[in-house]
C-alpha cells in the first residue's frame, strides 16, 4: 500500500508541482522550435519521454558502479546513446518527419531536463521510482508543448494536425508559425498558470 | 549552399538567422542568468569563445575521421565529448595563465558543455554543408548573436527590477519569454537584408 502511494506521489509531482517547464523553466530549447505543428510535436516529445525514461532507468541501475566525479559524462553517454536509437528509428520509419525535424532531435541530449532529473532523482533513487519520475516529467513537459502546439497550429494554420478545422473566412496568423509566436504563447501559458496556482519558484534554483 | 561568403554568413547568423530567436536555442541559460547584464555579458562571451573553436574543431573532427570511418550515426556522441573536453581544457587553461579573464568566465564556463546552442552550431554545420571557413564563420556569428540578445535581455531585465509594475504570475520567466517575444519581433525586420539557409 505504502509502496502505491509513493508511486502515485512521484507521478503527480512529474506532473504538476515540478513541472519542468512551468515551475523550473527547463529544457525548452530544443522542443519549443517544433512546436509549430502538431504531428512534429508529438514525434519530438515522444522522443524526449522515451530518452528521459530510459537514461533515468539506467542511470539508477549503475548508480552503485558510476565513480562520483564523472558522472556527468556517464549521463552524458547513456543520454547519448538513447538518442541515437531514437535518431535512427524515426530515420527509418518517418523520414519525412526526421526530415522536418533536422537537428532538433539530436538535441534532446542538451535538454536539462534529462540531465536535470537524473542529477536530482535517479542517481539517488531505485529504478522503479527513477523510471516512474522520468516518466511523470515528460508526460507533463510533453502536455504544455501540446498546448503550445495546439494554439499555434490552430491560429498560424487554421488546422489540428494537419486537418483544417477553421472556417473558410479565418485568415492564418502567419506570426504565429514565426518564432516570436511561440516565444508570446509560451510566456503567456507561464503567466497563466504561475497567477492561477501562485507559485513561487523554489528558492534552490535561483541564480 | 556551398558557396556563400563567409562575411555574409557571419552577418546572417548574427542578425537575420540568430540561434537565439529563430533557432530557439540555448535558451535555459538565457532565461536562468540573464538577470542582470554583467553577467549575462560573461556568459555571452563565454560562449562566442567556445562555439567559434568547437564548431569548427567539430568540422575538422566530423569530416576527417567521421566521414571516412563511416561513423558518422556517432556524430551527436563524439561532438558532445569534444565540446566537454574542449571546455575543460579552456577552464584550467585560463584558471592557470589569465586569473583576471577567469574572474569574468570562470563560473559560466562549466554551464556551457549543456548549452544546447553550442551543439546546435555543430549540427547545423554538418546539415548545411558548410566548409571549414564557413563553420568558423558560422560559429563566431552564432555566437556573437546569442551574446546580443542575452545582453539586450539582461539589460532590459535589470531595468524592470526596479519598477514594481508586473503582475505576480509574470515576473521571472514569463516577462522573459515575453521580451524575447518582442526583441525576435525586432530580429525579424533584419530578415529581408540576406537570405541565408
Amino acid at each position: 500500500m505504502a509502496r502505491k502511494t509513493a508511486a502515485r506521489q512521484i507521478m503527480l509531482e512529474g506532473l504538476w508541482q515540478e513541472n519542468p517547464i512551468l515551475r523550473h523553466t527547463l529544457g525548452i530549447c530544443s522542443t519549443l522550435a517544433v512546436t509549430n505543428l502538431l504531428v512534429n510535436t508529438l514525434v519530438m516529445n515522444i522522443g524526449l519521454i522515451f530518452t528521459l525514461t530510459m537514461s533515468c532507468t539506467t542511470v539508477s541501475l549503475l548508480r552503485n558502479l558510476t565513480p562520483l566525479r564523472i558522472r556527468m559524462m556517464v549521463q552524458t553517454l547513456i543520454i547519448s546513446s538513447y538518442v541515437i536509437i531514437f535518431d535512427i528509428v524515426i530515420k527509418a520509419y518517418l523520414p519525412d518527419i526526421s526530415e522536418a525535424l533536422g537537428p532538433y532531435v539530436g538535441l534532446i541530449i542538451t535538454n536539462c531536463i534529462i540531465m536535470g532529473r537524473c542529477e536530482a532523482f535517479a542517481r539517488s533513487n531505485r529504478a522503479w521510482p527513477s523510471f516512474l519520475d522520468g516518466l511523470a516529467v515528460g508526460i507533463g513537459f510533453s502536455l504544455v508543448l501540446f498546448g503550445v502546439a495546439f494554439v499555434r497550429e490552430l491560429l498560424g494554420f487554421g488546422s489540428l494536425f494537419g486537418y483544417l478545422v477553421m472556417p473558410e473566412t479565418f485568415t492564418p496568423w502567419t506570426i504565429m508559425i514565426m518564432p516570436p509566436g511561440a516565444f508570446f504563447t509560451l510566456g503567456i501559458y507561464v503567466w497563466l498558470v504561475r497567477s492561477f496556482a501562485g507559485s513561487a519558484e523554489p528558492e534552490r534554483l535561483k541564480m | 549552399m556551398t558557396n556563400i561568403d563567409p562575411g555574409t554568413l557571419l552577418f546572417a547568423a548574427i542578425f537575420t538567422n540568430n540561434i537565439l530567436l529563430t533557432n530557439f536555442l540555448g535558451l535555459c541559460p538565457y532565461i536562468g542568468i540573464s538577470k542582470n547584464l554583467r553577467s549575462a555579458t560573461g556568459l555571452g562571451l563565454a560562449v562566442v569563445f567556445v562555439m567559434t573553436c568547437s564548431t569548427g574543431l567539430n568540422h575538422l573532427i566530423y569530416y576527417r575521421v567521421l566521414v571516412p570511418f563511416d561513423l558518422t550515426h556517432f556524430q551527436y556522441i563524439i561532438f558532445i565529448i569534444v565540446i566537454a573536453a574542449f571546455v575543460q581544457l579552456v577552464e584550467m587553461t585560463i584558471e592557470r595563465y589569465f586569473p583576471a579573464l577567469y574572474q569574468l568566465l570562470g563560473i559560466f564556463l562549466p554551464l556551457i558543455t549543456v548549452n544546447c546552442a553550442i551543439l546546435g552550431a555543430s549540427l547545423f554545420m554538418v546539415i548545411r554543408e558548410y566548409s571549414l571557413i564557413q563553420s568558423l564563420a558560422y560559429g563566431a556569428g552564432s555566437g556573437i548573436g546569442w551574446l546580443l540578445a542575452i545582453s539586450a535581455v539582461g539589460a532590459i531585465r535589470e531595468k524592470i527590477q526596479k519598477t514594481n509594475v508586473l503582475p505576480k504570475g509574470l515576473e521571472g520567466p514569463g516577462i522573459t519569454l515575453l521580451i524575447t517575444g518582442i526583441l525576435s519581433l525586432a530580429f525579424m525586420a533584419f530578415s529581408g537584408m540576406v537570405q541565408v539557409q
